[in-house]
């Protein structure tokens, strides 16, 4: 047996899976802030995952990286670590630990919903499964992005007097958003907020097109009208969006789902558009997987344990701190 | 149904005034009859359907989705018609019925037959048509459109005024069609016994007495209390009576005991107020009711109320609106001879100069008037705000140094800027406790500075609320100084808004709550 705690720390090789404070070793499921930290030793994650890092923290976030691709192995001691896409962001893995007689499965934030600008995710059968939550209800059933996109670009067309402010978390979702505009015919200049041009320039390195981005810097009002212009949450409401008029505030997000919460938010766009997995994607995945046992790190884990216990699997909630709904948005 | 599906979805979504209005119009101009009129009546709250209470739509879904996950659901969502819409099954596709035949369906069916039906409907529509279908039946759409709201979007498309629209709304009814073809000018306006309409009411100008009234004689003028309740028309005739807000909007069914009891044939015009035997309790009294739609006998015994009336517009089929103001008082006193509880005559202030009246409306033990009303005695019953007529004398406003604690975002063009303040004051053991919040007041350039003060002093944040160094002193104006129970400090303010910004002040100069209580409530 391979022993993990409810840190996800493996004592058998001293090694911590998303620790949020330095530790010696650790591997890392992906890029985002709550997964990634800087101030590791030896890191273990896949090279694209490595890039982001580098990107955020610098060069020197971490003493030593070592990177596997999906579908390779390391043996650490008796156990051996391989990566698996989790289709969340670029660099996303899940992480399998294994030995001959036990499989644990860390999903790390991922969907399983076919994202053509992403390596398919793939189900991995285990006997622990350790998975996020973060959709764990059963309201949340995604609609496909393209349906989301269709309804943004036919309000941009009848409104051509308005500047389109659309919050997309900086890593992930502001490129996929870009992607999935391009995929649908938009070629218009998109304009982005500086925290986001580094990753998009790594993205684009990546091969994934996102065609002429420009900075929502120009001094001249005008010059924004009828545009699109993609921005962390957190500038939507804040003093940065001032420069803008007429805006129409749009938000990419799984949260948008909820209509109220969009209004509370004074979201006139909401694009149910999400990273993570909906409820019908976690539940197939526990089944597919074979798991008897699944952990939940972080989420609405009430529903998914209930869910599990209802169909004869034995669930536990880890309630990783740092990892609230905020995260995703 | 998909088109008045689509038009919820972006009203709830949209804050500016303006596009809702659009958004309104376009609806009514793209959608036939009868189907917008069953849409206008959604949206104005006055769709009487057979009554399918939420309890049926929660059956149905528990007995489709387990009973526990629903919960845990309703509880993340809060909203019932949203949970239920986003918890059943996809759509299995199918043609949505136009809003009209949707409902002629559901009125045509057998009692044993709805269940089906509904389950149908909610089968083959989408999410957010499902969110609207169960609004409908589910009684108040809460999606932040007033029906005054639907009523200008109503004029705007018909290019009229929209004191025309409310001068004949009650008298309208479902499907409208008149009033849509009167609107499109394809029909005359629609004709409306008085006794079936709100009558748009006369209003007062406040009072500048330098500008006003200095030079006028006051012997052409009447005063009387400006009472602190809320404006309300009887409207009474042999089929009963209703009341309406200053706004037309009707209000009887929150007040059953009072319509029950007038008769007569006649429009009055008055104040509702709490209390019993012409005896007025204060505005937070009054809250109480105003608060309750449908209030129970026994709530209504423990907060009764009365109207004090001042005006008549018709009385026994005559219309008086182009009398005078004494010629119509007289009929009102005459009325009055008997005793007509709950309505009483609002009394008048004998007065020989105005002098004398500035020192009445500042006199007031027991803040159940805001100032005295001066109505020129040869002034018609003109609807709107006719210069010159009618004026209100408010009390002067009352003043109070208080600190700021917390700050919040605005809405609309303010959405970036932290606009909602509340400040406070220091109780008996030194500690800070909030009075109450404003968000006027202050010109722009102010509240760039006070934004720029928020940002640079936060010291917490809770959700979208900033606590802030307790470091500025505001000099706060405010209407009313009570006692309540609701809050910390045991005060409440009316009306606050800014008045300076004493950016100088020191904190340890502002007086205490004890100091505040003793010389506004004592």
């Amino acid at each position: 047996m391979i022993s993990i705690d409810n840190k996800l720390y493996i004592r058998d090789i001293d090694t911590y899976i998303d620790p949020f404070f330095p530790v010696e070793r650790a591997i890392i499921t992906h890029g985002h802030a709550d997964h990634a930290r800087a101030g590791h030793k030896h890191v273990l994650c896949t090279p694209e995952t490595s890039e982001i890092m580098k990107i955020r923290y610098g060069e020197n976030c971490a003493s030593s990286f070592q990177t596997i691709k999906y579908g390779h192995s390391v043996k650490i001691g008796k156990i051996s670590v391989t990566f698996y896409p989790a289709a969340h962001i670029l660099g996303s893995a899940q992480v399998l630990l294994e030995t001959a007689k036990h499989r644990i499965l860390v999903t790390g934030d991922y969907k399983t919903i076919l994202d053509r600008h992403l390596d398919p995710f793939e189900v991995v059968p285990c006997d622990l499964l350790i998975t996020e939550a973060t959709f764990g209800l059963p309201i949340f059933k995604f609609n496909k992005p393209e349906m989301e996109i269709e309804r943004l670009l036919n309000n941009i067309s009848k409104n051509r007097e308005n500047t389109f402010l659309i919050g997309a978390y900086s890593l992930g979702k502001a490129q996929r958003i870009i992607w999935l505009l391009r995929e649908a015919g938009f070629s218009d200049d998109i304009f982005v907020h500086g925290s986001m041009d580094k990753l998009c320039d790594f993205y684009q390195s990546k091969g994934i097109r996102l065609g002429t981005l420009r900075k929502a810097t120009l001094d001249n009002k005008k010059d924004f009208k009828g545009k699109i212009i993609v921005a962390p949450p957190s500038a939507l409401k804040d003093r940065w969006s001032r420069r803008f008029e007429n805006i129409t505030r749009c938000y990419a997000s799984g949260w948008m789902q909820v209509k109220q919460r969009a209004k509370q938010s004074q979201i006139e766009i909401p694009l149910v558009i999400s990273d993570h997995s909906d409820w019908n994607e976690l539940t197939n995945t526990i089944k597919q997987t074979g798991a008897e046992k699944v952990w939940i790190t972080h989420g609405r884990e009430d529903a998914l344990k209930y869910w599990c216990e209802k169909n004869g699997i034995q669930a536990e909630p880890l309630s990783l701190q740092h990892r609230d709904e905020t995260s995703e948005l | 149904m998909k088109a008045f599906s689509n038009l919820l979805s972006d009203l709830i979504l949209t804050s500016s005034r303006n596009r809702k209005l659009s958004l309104l119009e376009q609806y009514f101009s793209s959608t036939p009859d009868p189907d917008r009129g069953y849409a206008l009546a959604a949206l104005t709250g006055s769709l009487n359907f057979k009554n399918i209470k939420s309890s049926f739509f929660k059956d149905l879904i528990k007995e489709k989705q387990d009973e526990h996950l629903f919960d845990l659901s309703y509880d993340y969502v809060g909203d019932l018609a949203e949970t239920i819409s986003l918890l059943w099954d996809q759509e299995k596709g199918g043609n949505m019925p136009r809003l009209s035949s949707l409902f002629e369906n559901l009125e045509k069916a057998k009692t044993d037959e709805i269940k089906n039906h509904i389950i149908n409907i909610l089968n083959i529509s989408t999410a957010d048509q499902r969110w609207a279908f169960i609004k409908l039946f589910t009684g108040g759409l809460r999606i932040g459109v007033s029906s005054r709201l639907v009523k200008q979007a109503l004029a705007n498309y018909g290019n009229v005024d929209l004191e025309e629209i409310e001068k004949i709304w009650h008298g309208l009814h479902f499907p409208y069609t008149n009033l849509f073809s009167w609107l499109e000018n394809k029909g005359s306006k629609p004709k409306i016994s008085i006794y079936d309409i709100f009558h748009p009411m006369m209003l007062a100008h406040p009072l500048v007495m330098e500008k006003d009234l200095a030079a006028a004689n006051p012997k052409e003028f009447v005063a009387e209390y400006k009472w602190d309740g809320i404006r309300v028309q009887i409207v009474s005739h042999s089929g009963g009576c209703r009341l309406y807000s200053r706004t037309g909007d009707e209000v009887s069914k929150s007040f059953p005991e009072i319509i029950k009891t007038i008769q007569g044939n006649f429009v009055l015009d008055g104040e509702l107020l709490a209390g019993i035997n012409n005896d007025p309790k204060t505005f937070n009294d009054l809250q109480q009711r105003l608060n309750k739609k449908a209030p129970s006998e026994k709530f209504i015994e423990k907060n009764p109320c009365f109207i004090k009336v001042y005006d008549v517009l018709f009385f026994n089929g005559d219309d008086l609106r182009d009398k005078t103001l004494i010629e119509r008082k007289k009929v009102l006193s005459s009325y009055f001879s008997t005793n007509r509880s709950p309505m009483f005559l609002s009394e008048t202030i004998e007065f020989k100069d105005w002098r004398f009246l500035d020192k009445i409306r500042d006199i007031s033990n027991k803040q159940i008037h805001e100032g005295v009303m001066i109505k020129s005695v040869s002034s018609p019953y003109i609807a709107g705000r006719p210069r010159g007529k009618w004026f209100k004398w408010k009390r002067n406003p009352k003043n109070v140094d208080a600190i700021i604690m917390y700050a919040q975002r605005g809405h609309g063009k303010r959405s970036s800027f932290y606009s909602d303040y509340t400040f406070g004051v220091f109780n008996k053991e030194k500690e800070l406790v909030p009075i109450g919040k404003a968000y006027s007041g202050f010109t722009d350039e102010e509240l760039n500075r006070l934004d720029k003060f928020v940002r640079s002093k936060t010291i917490n944040r809770f959700g979208p609320v900033r606590e802030v160094e307790k470091t500025l002193v505001v000099e706060i104006a405010f209407d009313e100084m009570s006692l309540s129970h609701r809050h910390k400090s045991g005060i409440a303010l009316r009306f606050p808004r800014f008045k300076r910004i004493r950016w100088d002040k020191p904190t340890n100069e502002v007086e205490t709550l004890e100091q505040i209580r003793k010389s506004f409530l004592e």
